[in-house]
């Protein structure tokens, strides 16, 4: 099927004239990064394409990764699931979903997912051409997440790796200690609601089994954006408990109990009919108080999706990659972090990434 | 040291006095002594560590961290203390970090040559919560929006006793402050307050209503300028002097120019203000020489500071706060008489007949650095805090000037969802004749919850550009803003201050063509 605006994207790698940005030397000759994201020319797909494409290879769910439009989809089942409920019709033409760890043959090209331990379905990419192996991480993290498979580190000779919180200052805390503070703050406020910002697809998830894991019971309460996917994780076999939807006059009987809502609303006028919120966030970007403070929240929750410095850096140990590109993030420290180990590293700068951490 | 980091971590966030207190009662609550003694102590800003500065924590990550990656880190935190303790290298230390107790003793002793050892040290068996807390604890600026007021308050309900009974013995003791809870909570006797030099705690007044006027006898009451400076007490005896903010806060070595000469065996309360050839400077001068540790000549030959007297306290050992106000003020113009001092004057008293008479004399009362009248019962006792009846304060009316509103922030707290912090402008018009709006100040108070919703929905309407949480809006809103008083100011873009400015009415009636001009504002300078 053609892409969304009718026409195919044709790869635009820039002109033979120009001398090739740094970063091209350590890509293999089959890996291109064009206008619209990396391109895989010996198998003709894109990687968590920028725009709508004939063929997308997507690594998660999230929109900045998955868009619609797409021609053809390659991604796992639970990540061809999130698509179909967040776009419909528009998912994509033709959806394919491949399991975790099973190889696939493009033209000449061995693909194959690989858990990244991000949110439900997440993958990395691990491709296989002319007796190279290049790894594309998507977005990932290495801490236990009761919501999806953990990592698994696979060796490689190019790893491709995002860098959403590549400074040393990053260093996440267990995330029991997000989860004390949270339940700390309801016993000692008992008659404010807790309203807690998260992102929809994962976050919510993650927090709510956190949460039932340290033994909060109560009823969970989620605004209405949160719902489907809440609905989806559980029909994959997260253990979520008991979840209710706060609608209208609701909201003011939610004295002492959580609430869990998009960061946007929390700034918006929905927020106002809670008694006295107490408003908080879950995102690994709380580390920084600063940041924090100008967000206007009061109990921030250092819960993060993705890999911190020391998983950064210990990753990119265990993989074994001789050259690593970072992209996504804050590229200049760990750039500099693996050039001083020896490694040839650089920068990838792909565009049209967003990440909520 | 868990429960102390994990205190200021939550006070530094919450936005609202009532969970700031909450916060601080459980700590207090929950916290052995004398670990809670000390945390009451570094609130309070009675602890210091003369020898940590900012250079030695500098320092000691320079050690340990790569200087690209450090330079990359600080430059995206912003702030050295919370760069430092995010990107400290952990050692997996001890199971059980040290006790905040045992640190601020260890730390608080320790000689300049082993103090960045033993810093490095802590630093190494706490994580990343508790090594923010010690690098601001021991560089002097904990930030958390906690005054010594506030914590002493939480105290107070604990105890449930006045902030006034904690006051009157705080400056009698010293951290960890084990008889004060013993106290609060019933085990021990209250302690004794401090005579001699110590700090008083203040009596302060309630705004009058004008509406209370005809309850009140004007027969029984005394009147006297309020001063537009800084309450502040100054005690002597044997020689020695202590000059006190209205907090408590020892501002001695500020004001030399004041203290001396003043070898007298007395405690007197009043108004501290520059004044020069005998006339009073407004407060934007007084600013000059506030928040400074020590004062250099220039300072002290420019800005020279003086006191107005209000109150004499106590004269030659004895206490005399339990006597009538009418019986301390003459013995205080008896006293004032003997001394002759000449950093010190008498503050007169305003004589009127009826409310009618008073209320004359203070709208024609401008300038010389008056903030309005205070009016004392004669039969007021000198009793701490701010008691409803015994002693009002009557404000200028304050003065106004309609501006147009040009850009709007969220709040905090309560107020997140509301753009609730305005900056407004007046007409600047230049050589050609094209008139700009310039801002000229910002004001988030003054509205009612009504006006705020209607202030928010205008706003989110007119909206004409976004940078984070501000929103520039269309140049359409007039709003009547009050204000105590405006001087010049080289720190803003129109050259001028406001004290105090308030969203006093919504204009909806007026085009912001017709707001006034920055010149109009400048007319309105107080007269020096
Ligand atoms: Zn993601
Ligand atoms: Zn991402």
């Amino acid at each position: 099927m053609e892409a969304e605006n009718g026409q195919r994207d044709d790869p635009v790698t820039g002109s033979d004239d120009r001398p090739p940005a740094p970063h091209t030397r350590l890509l293999p000759n089959w890996l291109k990064l064009t206008a619209q994201g990396l391109w895989c020319e010996a198998g003709d797909f894109f990687i968590d394409p920028g725009r709508a494409v004939a063929r997308a290879v997507i690594t998660h769910g999230h929109a900045d990764h998955a868009r619609p439009g797409h021609g053809h989809v390659l991604a796992t089942p639970e990540t061809a699931a999130i698509m179909r409920i967040r776009y419909g019709d528009r998912a994509g033409g033709t959806i394919d979903p491949l399991p975790l760890g099973e190889p696939r043959r493009i033209d000449g090209v061995t693909v194959r997912f690989v858990p990244a331990g991000h949110i439900l379905g997440s993958a990395q990419v691990v491709l296989e051409h002319a007796g190279t192996r290049v790894v594309v991480s998507g977005d990932f993290k290495r801490q236990a997440d009761p919501t999806c498979q953990p990592f698994e580190p696979v060796a490689c000779d190019l790893f491709i790796t995002e860098a959403t919180f590549g400074l040393p200052v990053f260093r996440h805390p267990p995330d029991a200690v997000a989860v004390d503070r949270l339940l700390t703050s309801l016993s000692t406020f008992p008659e404010r609601a807790h309203l807690v910002g998260v992102y929809a697809l994962g976050k919510a998830q993650r927090l709510i089994a956190l949460l039932r894991a340290a033994g909060y019971d109560r009823t969970i309460w989620l605004h209405g954006a949160l719902t489907r996917l809440c609905d989806l994780y559980r029909e994959q076999g997260v253990f979520l408990g008991e979840l209710a939807l706060c609608s209208g006059g609701r909201r003011k009987e939610l004295a002492g109990e959580i609430v869990l809502c998009p960061p946007a609303a929390l700034a918006d006028r929905w927020s106002r009919a809670f008694p006295d919120p107490v408003i908080a966030m879950a995102s690994g970007w709380m580390q920084v108080r600063q940041r924090a403070r100008q967000r206007g929240v009061e109990l921030p929750l250092v819960i993060s999706d993705h890999a911190d410095w020391d998983q950064l850096t210990g990753t990119i140990r265990e993989v074994t990659a001789p050259r690593v590109l970072v992209t996504h993030g804050q590229e200049d420290a760990l750039v500099h972090w693996a050039r001083s180990l020896g490694l040839e590293a650089d920068a990838l700068s792909l565009t049209g990434y967003d990440d909520g951490g | 040291m868990k429960a102390f980091s994990a205190l200021l971590d939550a006070l530094v966030f919450a936005p609202q006095r009532s969970a700031k207190l909450r916060l601080m009662q459980r700590y207090f609550r929950e916290t052995p002594d004398p670990d809670r003694g000390y945390a009451l102590a570094a609130l309070t800003g009675s602890l210091s560590f003369p020898h940590a500065k900012p250079a030695l924590i500098r320092a000691l990550v320079a050690e340990r961290v790569d200087p690209a990656l450090f330079a990359l880190s600080y430059d995206y935190v912003g702030d050295l203390a919370e760069t430092a303790a995010l990107i400290w290298p952990a050692r997996g230390g001890p199971a059980e970090p040290p006790r905040l107790a045992a640190m601020v003793e260890t730390l608080g002793s320790a000689e300049k040559g082993t103090l960045p050892g033993l810093v490095a040290e802590t630093l190494d068996q706490l994580d990343e919560s508790g090594r923010l807390a010690l690098l601001k604890l021991i560089t002097g600026g904990l930030r958390v929006g906690v005054s010594a007021r506030l914590a002493k308050t939480a105290l107070a309900e604990l105890g449930d006793v006045e902030v006034a009974a904690i006051e009157e013995v705080w400056h009698g003791l010293d951290p960890p402050y084990t008889r004060l809870f013993a106290w609060l909570e019933g085990r021990g006797a209250r302690p004794a307050e401090p005579g001699g030099l110590g700090f008083r705690p203040m009596m302060l007044a309630t705004p009058l209503e004008e509406r209370d006027l005809p309850t009140l006898d004007p027969a029984d009451h005394a009147a006297e300028w309020k001063w537009d400076g800084i309450r502040v007490q100054l005690a002597s005896r044997g020689g020695e002097a202590r000059l006190w903010s209205r907090t408590g806060d020892d501002i001695t070595l500020a004001f030399p120019d004041v203290i001396a000469g003043a070898a007298f065996d007395a405690v007197i309360d009043g108004e501290l203000l520059v004044v020069r050839g005998g006339v009073v400077a407004p407060f934007s001068h007084l600013q000059q020489r506030l928040n400074r540790k020590t004062v250099g000549t220039k300072l002290l030959e420019g800005y020279p500071a003086a006191i107005m007297v209000y109150d004499l306290l106590a004269w030659d050992g004895e206490d005399i706060r339990a006597l009538p106000f009418a019986e301390r003020r003459r013995r205080l113009e008896l006293w004032m008489e003997r001394m002759a001092l000449p950093r010190l004057a008498l503050s007169p008293l305003v004589r009127f007949t009826s409310w009618s008479d008073l209320a004359g004399i203070r709208a024609a009362a401008r300038g010389d650095g008056i903030e309005g009248l205070m009016v004392k019962r004669w039969d007021s006792t000198y009793r701490a805090g701010r008691l409803k009846g015994p002693w009002f304060k009557w404000k200028r009316e304050p003065l106004t000037v309609d501006c147009v509103l040009m850009y709007a922030q969220r709040g905090h707290g309560k107020r997140s969802s509301f753009y609730s912090d305005y900056t407004f402008g007046c007409w600047l018009e230049d050589a050609g004749g094209t008139r700009t709006l310039v801002p000229v100040g910002k004001a988030y108070f003054g509205f009612t919850d009504a006006e705020l919703a209607e202030l928010d929905r205008w706003v989110r309407a007119h909206t004409v550009d976004r940078f984070g949480p501000v929103r520039a809006v269309r140049p359409e809103l007039v709003l009547e803003i009050a204000f105590d008083s405006v001087h010049l100011s080289s720190r803003h873009k129109s050259g001028l201050a406001m004290r105090f400015p308030r969203v006093s009415r919504i204009r909806r009636d007026k085009p912001a063509a017709e707001a006034d001009s920055v010149d109009a504002l400048r007319a309105l300078i107080a007269p020096i």
